[in-house]
């Protein structure tokens, strides 16, 4: 009964992490399609910190799981800076920036250093000191095969980071001017340049925090398909959330639900998994035009101007 | 032909923009239509001209019901309309212009430019309206622009002709041409609707004057009444349309600028070597026709705009090289020309918007962590005190009205001890009420010996407002003139370009219609029955330093 329920929770943390580093980007009015390449670079630095180092334990993990983050956000400010400094496109380049990511972890993999068996598909284990133990442990439910590790507390607790950011620091301010106004943010003083590059950087770090989730936690090492499409399913958990902190939170979950949930159901009922896609689809498709949803619906379409009852009054008056 | 409005309302979600309300207007009558920024005289003439469908009533044209699903049965049943904004391509010909929407095509579908270009000449030369049908767009002044499209309206029959607000965009001068043509159009027999909030233009042109105030026809007035008067019904209480305001006792010079260029990245030259001062304690207004580098001079002040060439020094320390925070931190206020896109976030509360540009002071921020509860207390107490009128200061600032944004944006403004105050058309948009409103706090700001910049189009805002006025053309400075001696007239023509000497003769030797009622009136008598003074009067929070 609750295998199935912490096997979403597991397949929700790198969903929800990157999910939020989407967010962030939604927010400051970035599209950033390259949490892909972002989680692949911080899944290159967090493996190789986590195998290829002997730290004392806690200390292993938290290097491991800050490099990936450090991965992911010197991966995330490339298009950040190159938006600031020069006006590049940011859709363009973190979508160039994911294939570039793609083929490096592919000419990693065949190196000597991160494929010592010359597979070229697995790195080594990375080293017990650097996994995120094991949320619930043997000696509190013996016996289990749970595979929830503390990378769900990491997912949490970016969660309230994200909402502090953006709700309660100057900086989320900023980046939520920049994205809703970004005249009236310059005229007010703000570097819209400076923004894009921080938001562009957090997001990165978040998405890298996905990988360290994967190569630290799930999957144990380094492997060509880590990313798997993480980061593409982050912009529709991002877009499900409305790009809220706890609404990409909650979003995250569902769709770790549906992917945990997709291959039981498949042989269970042989229901194809498809359907989850259609699904997700479906999702995206009616937050994306809710004109469109007004249509089949025949819903009335919300006033330009929602006055409220005071107005209204005064207005009378 | 004569058109009837019975009834029509338009209603969206809980607003009642239209109710109600009837008109008529008899065949070659020139209608003015009165009515504040919202009063819903805009949506009655979309009504009119078929872009909305309205909730109830029934539209007459000369006695019979009809019923319009788009522009284009509106313009088939004679209906032309005139919008603020105009509806042209600027690098089309104006034949070209004048054909688009109903081509005429001779055979083989092969567009027939000739018949068009020949229309244009006909309805031209018929009015006076001399337009060159073979000339881009582009290259027009704004008013032949305008011209343009009344020919176009023409060109399609138009028997009543709707104006938004023409003149707008106009210079006096201009206007009297164009008064000129709404009396050409009425000798012929077009009836002409005519949608203003200016009340001077209403007395000199309107044949009868409906008064709007929100959504509903609150009067008919004659063209004889006063401004006061007619000012009252729009509003719906007495209202001061005189700047009170005792004369300047400015200091030495505060702000100076010398020699200042701007260049677009295009390579135009939009500020061309300006110098001018303003001294502490004075209002400079900077008149001239929209476009004439005004927007980009005040942009160029704040940091906004690269200057190419030149200096600023404020209070004797040079401005350049300091980004638009450090200016900010310097103390220049600024209310952009623009408020929905460069004054206000519109998706944020009241009460962010009212510290857009102090978030990050000690008061509102200890290190990168905000306070919303400081937040919130500012700007309950900013918003009393410029008298915003909201409901919670958490709701999205779209949803006051414009008046009361503006409030929000002079409040942030003035909310710290400023050392140049620069307003970049403070009042666009604004009802009277709010108007008033906001010059009284430009005095005030100016009686605390601020310098003050403003900048505006409005000859009405900057001949009440004015210590001095130096009227822009083309990026130049044509010429800075007392505010005590500035009249109507002479500002007019120096906004189209002409040297001060001349202007001030030419404007002796002949005076526009506008002009005309500035003199009528003048020696002023105090315009206003009662002085309202409707805002509470804090004590002035900020010394200057």
């Amino acid at each position: 009964m609750v295998k199935p329920l912490t096997e979403s929770m597991v397949f929700s943390v790198p969903l929800i992490l990157a999910g939020l580093g989407i967010a962030v980007g939604f927010r400051a009015g970035l599209f950033n399609i390259g949490a892909q390449g972002q989680i692949i670079v911080g899944a290159i630095v967090a493996a190789w910190l986590g195998f290829a180092f002997d730290l004392p334990p806690v200390v292993h993990l938290l290097v491991a799981i800050l490099g990936g983050a450090i991965g992911g956000a010197v991966y995330g400010g490339i298009p950040g800076v190159l938006k600031a400094r020069f006006g590049a496109n940011e859709v363009i380049v973190t979508i160039m920036l994911n294939y570039i990511a793609v083929y490096l972890i592919s000419f990693i993999l065949r190196q000597p250093t991160f494929n010592p068996g010359r597979t070229g598909q697995r790195s080594p284990a990375v080293s017990a000191d650097a996994t995120y133990p094991l949320l619930i442990p043997e000696w509190l439910v013996p016996g289990n095969t749970f595979r929830l590790h503390w990378g769900f507390v990491v997912a949490v607790l970016a969660t309230v980071f994200v909402w502090w950011l953006l709700e309660r620091s100057t900086v989320g301010f900023e980046i939520r001017a920049v994205g809703a106004n970004p005249k009236a943010a310059r005229t007010a003083g703000m570097s819209v340049g400076r923004t894009t590059i921080i938001t562009m950087v957090v997001a990165g770090a978040l998405a890298g925090l996905a990988a360290t989730g994967q190569v630290l936690g799930t999957e144990g090492s380094l492997t060509a398909g880590v990313a798997a499409s993480y980061g593409f399913d982050a912009i529709t958990v991002a877009l499900l959330g409305r790009s809220r902190p706890w609404g990409t939170f909650f979003a995250g979950l569902l769709f770790g639900a549906l992917k945990a949930g997709g291959f039981l159901m498949q042989s269970l009922t042989q229901t194809p998994i498809d359907i989850v896609l259609v699904v997700q689809s479906l999702i995206v498709l009616f937050i994306a035009a809710p004109p469109l949803v007004r249509t089949i619906f025949r819903l009335p379409a919300p006033s330009a101007r929602p006055r409220s009852r005071r107005a209204v009054k005064e207005a009378a008056a | 032909m004569k058109l009837e409005l019975r009834g029509i309302t338009k209603v969206f979600g809980p607003l009642v923009a239209n109710d109600h309300i009837d008109l008529v207007v008899e065949p070659g009558e020139i209608h003015a239509l009165l009515g504040e920024n919202g009063a819903g005289k805009s949506t009655l003439m979309n009504v009119l001209y078929g872009l909305y469908d309205p909730d109830g009533g029934e539209i007459l044209l000369d006695g019979e019901q009809v019923r319009f699903k788009g522009p284009g049965d509106a313009v088939a049943a004679g209906i032309g309309m005139v919008h603020q904004h105009f509806m042209l391509v600027p690098v089309f010909t104006v034949a070209e212009s004048v054909a688009l929407g109903y081509e005429p095509a001779g055979p083989g579908g092969v567009l027939d430019l000739d018949r068009a270009r020949q229309r244009v000449t006909e309805i031209s030369e018929r009015f006076g309206f001399h337009v060159d049908p073979d000339a881009l767009i582009e290259d027009l002044p704004v008013g032949v622009q305008q011209r343009v499209e009344i020919i176009k309206a023409l060109s399609r029959d138009a028997k009543v002709l709707i104006l938004d607000e023409p003149t707008a965009v106009l210079t006096p001068q201009e206007t009297d041409e164009l008064i000129g043509i709404m009396g050409e159009l009425k000798e012929a027999g077009t009836s002409i609707v005519f949608i203003t909030h200016k009340l001077r233009e209403v007395r000199a042109v309107a044949d009868k004057i409906t008064v709007i105030r929100r959504g509903k026809v609150v009067g008919e007035a004659s063209p004889s009444s006063t401004e006061t008067e007619l000012a009252s019904m729009m509003v719906g209480r007495s209202v001061s349309l005189t700047v009170d305001k005792e004369p300047a006792t400015p200091g030495g010079p505060a702000f100076v600028v010398e020699d200042l260029t701007v260049v677009s990245p295009a390579g135009n030259v939009l500020v061309d070597d300006i110098s001018f001062e303003v001294r502490a304690g004075e209002i400079l207004c900077i008149a001239g026709v929209q476009g004439n580098g005004q927007t980009e001079l005040a942009e160029a002040i704040l940091g906004l705009e690269e200057v190419d060439s030149g200096r600023m020094v404020l209070d004797g320390t040079e401005l350049g090289g300091t980004g638009v925070r450090d200016r900010l931190r310097a103390g220049i206020g600024f209310v952009p020309e623009d408020r929905s896109t460069d004054g206000v976030i519109s998706s944020f509360t009241i009460a962010e918007n009212l510290v857009l540009d102090i978030y990050d002071t000690p008061d509102f921020a200890r290190g990168v962590t905000m306070s919303p509860t400081k937040v919130a207390e500012n700007a309950v107490r900013r918003a009393d005190e410029f008298d915003v009128r909201y409901t919670d200061v958490q709701d999205p600032i779209s949803t006051l009205s414009g008046g009361n944004a503006q409030k929000v944006v002079l409040a942030r403004e003035m909310s710290r001890p400023l050392r140049l105050l620069v307003a970049s058309q403070p009042t666009r948009g604004l009802d009277v009420g709010s108007i008033e409103f906001v010059h009284n706090r430009v005095v005030r700001e100016r009686d605390k010996g601020t310098p003050c910049i403003i900048v505006s189009t409005e000859l009405d805002e900057v001949l009440g407002l004015a210590d001095r006025i130096a009227v822009m053309y083309r990026g130049r400075i044509v010429g800075v003139v007392d505010g005590a001696d500035a009249d109507r007239d002479m500002l007019g023509l120096m906004m189209a370009g002409v040297p001060l000497e001349d202007a001030r003769r030419q404007a002796a030797e002949h005076h526009s219609v506008l002009g005309e009622a500035d003199r009528a009136e003048t020696p002023g008598a105090p315009a206003a029955a009662a002085e309202t003074p409707h805002t509470p009067d804090p004590a002035s929070p900020e010394e200057r330093p």
